[in-house]
This record gives C-alpha cells, structure tokens and sequence, in this order.
C-alpha cells in the first residue's frame, strides 16, 4: 500500500488525538477498529482530493470545533411541529431522553446506538459500518468510516411493517463549540414502510452517517431540514443500499449554515427499484453547500432521480457533485439527474461536475446542469399583473424550488418546508 | 380615459428613437384599434404604457384617468387599472396557473385597499369565467402558460383580462396564431368586458379581429406615430388597400 504523504498522515493524527473511540460489545469494538483502519489508510481529505476541490475540508479536519453560537430559536420557523410523529431529541449530538418521546412504536425496534453496541447478539453485528465500509470506491470518504469508529451516539431502527407515523429526528444546538458524531443504522424489512424526518443544526460542527438498508418491497422516505444557525458546519452521510421493488425517497432543505457538505451514496441492488434524492438550498452571505452524490445502479429496470436546486445570494456558493453509474447488465436503466442555481446577484457562486458512466446498453440516461439569474420576462409579466415586485421575485424563487420540493410525498411536510422557505425569503426583505 | 401627449420613446441600450410624437385620447367607455405595418412601434407602445424596462421616455406624458402613469412601477399600473394582453405570452414554469391568478388579483386588491378574495370564493370566480373561454380544469392547474398552444395563450390572457378587471385594456396582436372558432371565443371574452366604465385599445394587424370587437375609432400608425385616425371605415381601408396607399399620402 502506499504511505500517505506526509500532510496527510499529519492532519489524520491530529484529528485522532482529539478523539476517543467508545467502549462497546466484542464486535462492536472490532467494527469500529475496522473503520479505524479504513480511515488511517485513506487519510482525511486535502483539497487536492477530487471530492474536495470545491469545498475545502479544513473546518472538518480541524481537531476541535470551530466555535458557532447557537441561534436564537425564536428567528427559525419551526418545522413539522403540527406532524404527529415520534421525537427523538439530541442536545449537543447527546441523546436526550426526557425531551425524547417514549422510544415505542408498532411496526419498528427503536434503539439507541450505545445499548446495541453493548449488546453481545445482536442484528447489527452485520450492519454497522456495513454500508459505509463500501462507499469508498472509487472516492473515498474519509468523514464516514472517522463516523463509525468514533461516533457516540445515534439510534438504531428496524421497521418490520408499515409504521403509523414518521420517526423524527431533533438535533439541539445549545454549546457554542460542541462537536457531534452521531451515526444510525435503519434497517426496512420485507414490505415495511418507513419515514424518517430530521431537522435541527446538531451541534457546531456536525458528522452524521446514516445507513439505510431497504430490503425487497420495503419503502424508506426521508425529509430532513437543516438548520438556519449561520456559524454551524456539518458533513453528513446518507448511504442506502435498495432491494427489488424497494423505494428510497430523501429530500433535504438547507437554509444557511456557513459549511454543509451532504454526501448521498446509493446503491441498486434489486430489480424495479427506485431512488429519488432531491435537496433544495437558500444561501445568503457566508454560505458553502455541498451535494456529492453517487448513484449506482446494478438491477434491471431500476429508476433514479436527483433534483437539486441552489438559490444563492451576497457571496454564497455551492456546488454540486453527481455521478450515475450504470453498471454491466443493470438493463433498462432509467436515470435521471438536475442540478441548477439560481444566482440572485453577481457575488454568489454555482460549481457542479456531473457525471455518467454507463456499462450497459438499453438505458435512458439524462443529467443537466444550469446556472442562471432571475427571468425578467416573468417577473415583468407578474408584475405587470398587479404582483409587488418582491413578492414576484419570491414566486419565482420558489417556482425554480418547485422540482425539487415535490419529490416530498407527503402534502403535510411540504407544506411545512414551504413554511420554512418563505420565512428564509421573508426575513430577507424586511 | 387613457392620454397619451406627444411621446417619444427611444431604446435604453441603443440610440434608436422608436416612438416619435404619439398623441392619443381614449375615452372611457371606447374601443379605439391601432393598425400599422410591422415595426411601426405598436407593441413598443404597449410596453412602455405598462412599464416595461429597456425603454427611455425622451418627451411626452401618458396619464390614465388623469394620473401620470409613467413614473409608475409597473404592478401600480396594473393596480391603477391598466391591463395588457401581451403578444407573446411569457412561460413561468413551477408557478401554477391558478396560484397566479389569485395572487394577481389579491395584489391588486390589497393596492387599491380591498379585501383578498378567499381561496373558496375565487375557485368559484374563477371557474365561471374560465368555462366561458372553454379554459380546461386542467390548463388552471399548469403552470403559467407552459406547454399552452398558441391559441391557448391568448386565451389564457383574456381570462387574467377578466378576472383582474382593469378599467383600460390594451390587446396587443391577441389574434395572431388563433383560428377562427378562437377568434370568436377571444373576441366574445372581450365583448363581454365593454362597458362603459371600461375602455379597449386594440392592437392587430387584419380587419378580421375588428370585425368581431367593433372598434369606435380605427388609428394607423407607421413608424412611431399615429398618421391617420377614423372610423371603422379604416379598417377596411387597409384591409382592401393595404398601408401603401395611406402612407403615400401622409408622405
Ligand atoms: N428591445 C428592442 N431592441 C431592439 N429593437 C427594438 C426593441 N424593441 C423594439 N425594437 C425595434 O423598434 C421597432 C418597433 O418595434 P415594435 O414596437 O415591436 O413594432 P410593432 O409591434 O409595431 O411590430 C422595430 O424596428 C423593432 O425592431
Ligand atoms: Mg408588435
């Protein structure tokens, strides 16, 4: 193998003194060293790494938290407070179980990370840091195997039927420095049916890594808001491996934050299975958003769609890194991926790098991406009928959303992420 | 109604005087047509009446109901009474047709100091007026002109055209593209609306449109002025003569 230079192995080793891997069961212990190994032979990242050129790492590899106040909660529209739904609360990347709801509901196990990892037999055994072990090829991605060695605490879900309402995940941030790792593995069975909600800034700087393994029939929806807190950094992982006939659904609203980088991993396993990713971004000022995604597929007649929109403003930037691979025999494929920006002013910045790499022959593949300002033929046409001109601007903004929000299914949350997202536009003309 | 004083208009960008010295009175209550060749700066009327960018006012006034309107934002226009049905639609993907509308509407409402209208009572007005344009449930629930045919567009203007109810109307080219069983639909939409508060200021190109909305006083305009001004009789004029004739003797 070969040595990592020097720089690497430098910044690596700084980070690790910093931490402090969890005790646990025999095997829990060796899953993490397992990823600690991964890890020390890949190094954390440089920005000369090809996943990093757009976004420099440094924030993430720093041994200690940048420091980030927390924000005043009064200034961020809630959101899906009028959704019936189990809440499992985080304070600081600490679970907090007084805030939490009871962890019990028909149709899924609810653990929490550390019980089952002390756990001598135990489902996860096979899982932990199963997924995440093979996102690495061809890029690696450092920041999820540091995820499994290290991470110290999270929960565990395992949905066996349809579950009567979603699991909601509230990440507090109240510490001005604090550092969280959270990790969770959900596992959807056979035809269960599953969502999954998340929102809340989580701490000041913020590693999560989620693994999700959907088994043939089983349904897995995901809706996740970041918070608003404008000095958090966060980089999280969603990696999912899909069943025949499976369905993953994720959708991610980011409205500031002066760091996000969401990496997305997916995998086709089974026959007729389909994959929707889309995320919906707002920036305004110090703000850096980073979507890496990678698709594969590797099962006949599959279906995957990315949809991510970028509204940037006063210098924010984002970027967008997107691959589709089409692996030999994954016949029919059907593949679909959008990345756009819509640049308010001069100031803000839009990189994407989107990719197709494609071993088999019958398949519809398309990928586009776009840059653009506002359209004044359509905003001098609604203003010509009456619309006050911010308010035309506004209806565009959400109008260039509007792909991505409705990959959300559910009426109810949409509702709320649009709530969301016109108070982002509204605190911005005031 | 609308007063337009010897206006002269040229372009932002570029040292091109395209209005040069309109005069034109349209009283309330009146259909009043401006025919002309291409390029004679009709539709560059319409929109610098409404407010569009990219055009310098060099000389003249435009006052509507005695207020100038051309120190005005465009949706102070539009709420201020002054509509334009626009020759080429614009396309306004991800923002429903309806949502439109309404929002439309309840702008101008809350400018000129009225209730909004509520999501049930407007569903309903706006039902009604659709089904008299033959407007679908289903071009209502697309987004704002996208995908609409030709003749679709323009009815889609008119149906805005009679939701939003302005006091003066102007209708730039609505008859070019439609065919004839469109012609009549668009031409009743407007029918419908005359009234004697209410005035129109029709832009085409053919007789044909005229023969269904009955103008009051027929202009010719040729480049950037009105040459000629009578009655529907002019229309006609042009129809058999063409301009040639017209503007030979105005040369
Ligand atoms: N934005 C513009 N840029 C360049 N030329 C323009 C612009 N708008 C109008 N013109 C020119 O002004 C003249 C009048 O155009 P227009 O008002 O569209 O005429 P009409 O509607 O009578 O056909 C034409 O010569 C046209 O090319
Ligand atoms: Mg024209």
């Amino acid at each position: 193998m070969m040595a990592l230079p020097q720089v690497k192995q430098d910044v690596t080793e700084a980070r690790l003194q910093a931490l402090k891997m969890p005790e646990g069961a025999g095997w829990a212990v060796e899953a993490r060293k397992a990823a600690l190994s991964r890890l020390t032979q890949m190094g954390l990242p440089g920005a000369r790494d090809e996943y990093w050129r757009f976004t420099n790492p440094g924030e993430f590899n720093a041994p200690e938290a940048a420091e980030a106040p927390p924000f005043d909660d009064g200034d961020e529209s809630p959101v899906f407070g009028e959704i019936d739904r189990l809440k499992i609360v985080f304070r600081d990347g600490v679970f907090d179980a007084v805030a939490s709801d009871d962890l019990s509901l028909e149709g899924v196990e609810i653990e929490r990370l550390e019980d089952a990892l002390s756990t001598d037999i135990h489902w996860l055994k096979d899982a932990y840091g199963a997924i995440e072990a093979r996102t690495h090829a061809p890029v690696p991605r450092p920041f999820a195997a540091l995820n499994t060695a290290f991470a110290t605490d999270g929960v565990v879900l395992r949905a066996t039927g349809k579950v009567s309402k979603p699991i909601s995940l509230i990440y507090l941030h109240e510490k001005a420095t604090s550092d969280a790792i959270l990790h969770f593995v959900i596992r959807v069975e056979e035809g269960a049916d599953l969502t999954v909600l998340e929102n809340g800034p989580a701490a000041a700087r913020f590693n999560k890594c989620m693994e999700v393994d959907v088994a043939d029939g089983g349904a897995f929806h995901h809706v996740r808001a970041q918070g608003r807190d404008h000095e958090r950094r966060a980089v999280t992982h969603l990696f999912a491996t899909l069943g025949e006939e499976s369905t993953f659904k994720s959708f991610t609203l980011t409205a500031n934050g002066v760091m996000t980088r969401n990496e997305a991993w997916i995998e086709l396993n089974g026959d007729n299975a389909v994959a929707h990713i889309a995320g919906a971004a707002v920036g305004d000022g110090r703000f850096h958003h980073d979507d890496t995604v990678f698709i594969t597929h590797d099962a006949v007649n599959c279906e995957s769609r990315q949809v991510f929109k970028k509204v940037l403003r006063n210098g924010a930037v984002g970027t967008f890194q997107g691959k589709i691979l089409v692996k030999e025999g994954a016949q029919k494929t059907d593949g679909y991926q959008i990345s756009q920006s819509l640049l308010l002013d001069e100031d803000a910045q839009f990189l994407a790098k989107p990719e197709l790499e494609i071993y088999a022959d019958d398949v519809a593949c398309s990928h586009g991406s776009t840059s653009g300002a506002i359209d004044d033929e359509a905003l001098f046409y609604l203003r010509s009928r009456g619309v006050e001109k911010g308010d035309a601007q506004d209806l565009l903004v959400l109008a260039f959303l509007a792909e991505a929000i409705e990959e959300i299914e559910s009426e109810e949350i949409a509702d709320d992420i649009l709530g969301r997202l016109d108070g982002w536009l509204a605190r911005r003309r005031s | 109604m609308l007063e337009i004083k010897n206006l002269h208009v040229k372009l932002e960008e570029e040292d091109k005087q395209i209005l040069k010295g309109v005069d034109l009175t349209v009283p309330a209550g009146k259909v009043h047509a401006i025919m002309g060749p291409n390029g004679s700066g009709k539709s560059t009327l319409s929109y610098v009446l409404s407010g569009r960018d990219g055009y310098e006012v060099t000389e003249g006034a435009a006052t509507l109901e005695g207020e100038d309107i051309l120190d005005m934002e465009p949706e102070e226009r539009a709420a201020a009474g002054l509509f334009l049905a626009f020759q080429y639609p614009v396309e306004i993907p991800g923002v429903g047709n309806m949502t439109f509308l309404r929002t439309a509407l309840n702008a101008q409402r809350k400018a000129r100091g009225e209730d909004e209208m509520s999501a049930g009572d407007f569903l309903k007005f706006i039902r009604e007026k659709a089904k008299a344009l033959k407007i679908d449930g289903d071009m209502l629930k697309r987004p704002v002109n996208v995908g609409f045919s030709g003749g679709e567009k323009k009815r889609n203007e008119i149906l805005q055209m009679a939701v939003l109810g302005p006091k003066m109307c102007i209708l730039d080219e609505t008859d070019s593209g439609l065919d004839v069983d469109a012609m009549k639909l668009v031409a009743d939409g407007v029918n419908a609306l005359r009234d004697e508060g209410r005035s129109f200021l029709v832009i085409t190109h053919y007789q044909r449109l005229l023969d269904h909305i009955q103008p009051d006083v027929v202009h010719i305009m040729a480049d950037g002025r009105i040459v000629k001004t009578g009655g529907p009789e002019l229309a006609l004029e042009v129809e058999n003569n063409g301009y040639a004739d017209i503007l030979a003797e105005m040369a």
